[in-house]
């Protein structure tokens, strides 16, 4: 394959674009359902894109004193990272062939960008809540990684391997005991890797008026932005290919509308975590996953060993 | 020992609508110390009232809070009928208290909503925002407005509720049962809100007599003072309810005897529409005159005790007029409860007092040229103590000693 071929995949399909529209209709029916379970209107079909596209006409503003390229690429840098995550899974997921060794590994680095985009964001910006927020999603970090690796170790031990095109061809995990364990996990990391409440911290509007992203405005701010919404498409679908089985595209139009069908029922679960809960403290934080959450990945990897 | 830096929230924070200023001092996420300053938003009503005759006055301190707009009517009615010893019509003072009651059910659902968004919690907001559309209703049906109801006026009431009403209005306050019941069914159960509420923000039963502190916030310390049991006014003193309180004095102690609250005052509601169709008669004495002398209205809003001080020299307006809201006695308890807390918990404690910034305004002295202020609020401090102390020189008074069990 040419380079200009990967790059305009990059850029186009199964890349950039295609990314951002579909985490962009994402956040949609985030906003939408959020809307209507507290008894709102909601926002319209195209408000999402109307948002991101208006801030990139918007002035951007930078802090006096603060290192200027730093502060400038920090959302690239998240962008970026979003941008190959979603690249390489959908790549493998349309082709399970091109999976390579230790690709899942690729992936987690590249999963993690974003928050460490937005870590060196909220330093550059100079301002203390903003530093606050950099610091809360430091330890956040911290706090969910363990028990997200450990849990991904679940299907690894259950395929015998490290590509993602062998656990896509091992298909679903989940009526297994250690499969469901894993899987529920993994769901309370996403949360947190999409700084949704509970575990919304770096950001908590009503504490520290956004946070990691107060000083951001304009294409910056807009990046950020739709890096998140990205994110919100890429996470869930991580978790479908490594727990769920992914979508098999050469099965035909069912076995799409069924993995489709487990992508809206992962967002559906966080958009209900969401609205049902106030947010958590960071240290209430940090031992809940490094206590609960940890614990019970450890026993989906022991019963995964034991065959469960 | 880590760096200490200063967290700001205010003067115009993007939550707390109201303009006020606190400083947190922060090592780490750690609070250290903290600053309130107020005095943003002075709008000089007690020098406004001298020039309003009394019933324009009543309009004038129903303006003074959005929230609380018929506990200062109802106080500084209650001030001017002291003054001028005006007789009241029984049936007037029920509706009072029916007035009064309801609004204590839609500050108190603003504040949990508020509480709900402060914690992240932004389904509670809306739910509890939602629910109390339906309490402004009650207030439409009744008063024909839903936020300013001007309903209160020396010697009575402006509107009767009619006969025909009563059932209509009963079963609509009947039906703010099922919301409230669900509420507290949400705070008594959700783990998460009892583990960022509970032992946050705690101020001892000490603490609230030490400063004074007011309504809900003393009374979920376990101080048991309310001006509507203690000082009985309006219908309080006719019809059968209890004073809530918890003991712990943290924000889940708070937010429950806020919801308790609100089940009492439909109580008292219900009593006092009953008692409505048995009491019959005028709802205004119209009082031609206020003689000279000295009055004192005392209620209890929401947020405490509301407390106006009327001096009538004879003429058709007050000669002097003071007004207390709680919300001053109140605030500075941030200054015990919020130490060594977190940012995080900073803001729900911050709240927990349900802050009204607005009736707490007192003076500002502001050097036009350069925006800065004259005085800081160390000196007003300075300046108020040194007055006190004139005046007990001149008296040869001590203060009063106060003894609250």
């Amino acid at each position: 394959m040419d380079y200009t071929t990967l790059l305009l995949q990059f850029v186009f399909f199964p890349g950039f674009l295609f990314t951002a529209v579909v985490g962009l209709v994402t956040s949609w029916i985030d906003r939408k359902v959020t809307a209507r379970v507290q008894m709102r209107v909601g926002p319209p079909f195209l408000q999402p894109f109307y948002d991101i596209i208006k801030l990139m006409f918007k002035e951007t503003i930078i802090p006096s004193g603060s290192p200027r390229l730093l502060f400038l690429s920090a959302p690239l840098l998240g962008l970026s990272g979003a941008t190959l995550a979603s690249f390489i899974l959908w790549r493998i997921l349309l082709n399970p062939g091109q999976s390579f060794m230790g690709d899942l590994i690729v992936l987690l680095y590249l999963l993690t960008l974003p928050a460490v985009a937005a870590i060196l964001g909220s330093f550059a910006s100079q301002n203390p809540l903003a530093s606050l927020g950099g610091s809360r999603e430091m330890k956040l970090i911290i706090a969910y990684e363990l028990p997200f690796v450990l849990a991904l170790l679940v299907p690894i031990i259950k395929a015998q391997s490290m590509r993602l095109g062998e656990i896509l061809a091992f298909g679903s995990l989940l009526p297994s005991a250690s499969g469901v364990l894993a899987l529920i996990v993994s769901i309370l990391c996403m949360q947190a890797k999409l700084t949704l409440v509970p575990f919304d911290l770096p950001e908590a509007e009503t504490e520290l008026t956004g946070g990691a992203f107060i000083e951001y405005s304009g294409p910056p701010l807009g990046l950020f932005k739709l890096t998140k919404a990205m994110m919100l498409f890429i996470l869930p679908m991580f978790l479908v290919c490594v727990f769920w089985g992914g979508i098999h595209f050469a099965g035909g139009w069912n076995s799409m509308l069924l993995g489709f069908l487990k992508y809206i029922a992962l967002i559906v679960i966080i958009v209900l975590i969401r609205n049902t809960a106030p947010r958590v403290r960071i240290d209430q934080a940090v031992t809940f996953f490094w206590g609960p959450v940890t614990g019970m990945s450890v026993i989906a990897i022991l019963l995964a060993f034991w065959g469960w | 020992m880590s760096k200490r830096s200063i967290i700001p929230i205010g003067p115009y924070h993007a939550l707390q609508e109201e303009p006020e200023f606190f400083k947190l001092h922060v090592e780490g996420e750690k609070v250290v110390g903290l600053d309130i300053e107020l005095g943003y938003n002075h709008r000089g009503i007690e020098k406004l009232s001298e020039s309003k005759h009394y019933d324009q006055t009543v309009f004038l301190v129903e303006r003074i809070c959005g929230i609380c707009s018929t506990s200062h009517p109802i106080a500084c009615v209650q001030a001017i009928e002291d003054a001028g010893d005006i007789e009241v019509p029984e049936r007037a003072l029920y509706i009072r208290s029916i007035i009064g009651e309801l609004e204590r059910i839609h500050s108190h659902m603003l504040w949990l909503g508020l509480a709900g968004h402060f914690l992240g919690f932004n389904t509670v907001w809306m739910w509890a925002w939602r629910h109390r559309e339906e309490v402004l209703n009650v207030f439409e049906l009744i008063t024909g407005n839903r936020n300013h109801y001007a309903m209160m006026k020396a010697g009575g009431v402006r509107r009767d509720i009619k006969a025909e009403d009563i059932p209509t209005i009963k079963k609509m306050v009947a039906d703010l049962k099922a919301p409230l019941t669900l509420f507290k069914k949400t705070v008594a159960d959700d783990p998460v809100i009892q583990a960022r509420t509970k032992g946050v923000g705690v101020l001892s039963a000490q603490q609230v007599i030490d400063y004074a502190a007011l309504g809900p916030t003393a009374r979920a310390s376990g101080v048991k003072i309310d001006v509507r049991r203690d000082h009985p006014h309006a219908a309080y003193g006719l019809v059968d309810w209890d004073v809530i309180t918890a003991q712990n004095g943290d924000v889940f102690d708070k937010a429950v005897v806020r919801i308790l609250e609100m089940f009492e005052s439909i109580r008292i509601i219900e009593q006092c529409l009953d008692k409505l169709k048995t009491v019959t008669g005028s709802v205004d004495s119209n009082p031609k005159e206020v003689k000279p002398g000295e009055g004192v209205g005392l209620y209890e809003a929401p947020r405490g005790e509301v407390f106006h001080y009327i001096r009538s020299d004879g003429t058709n307006r007050p000669a002097r007029h003071k007004v207390r809201a709680p919300s001053f006695m109140n605030v500075i308890t941030d200054r015990e409860a919020v130490i060594g807390h977190t940012v995080a918990d900073a803001t729900i404690i911050l709240a927990a007092v349900d802050p009204c910034y607005c009736c707490t305004e007192r003076m500002a002295a502001v050097d036009v040229y350069s925006g800065r202020r004259v005085f800081t609020a160390a000196d007003m401090i300075k300046c108020s103590q040194q007055k006190t102390a004139e005046l007990r020189k001149k008296l040869g008074a001590h203060g009063p000693k106060l003894n609250i069990a």
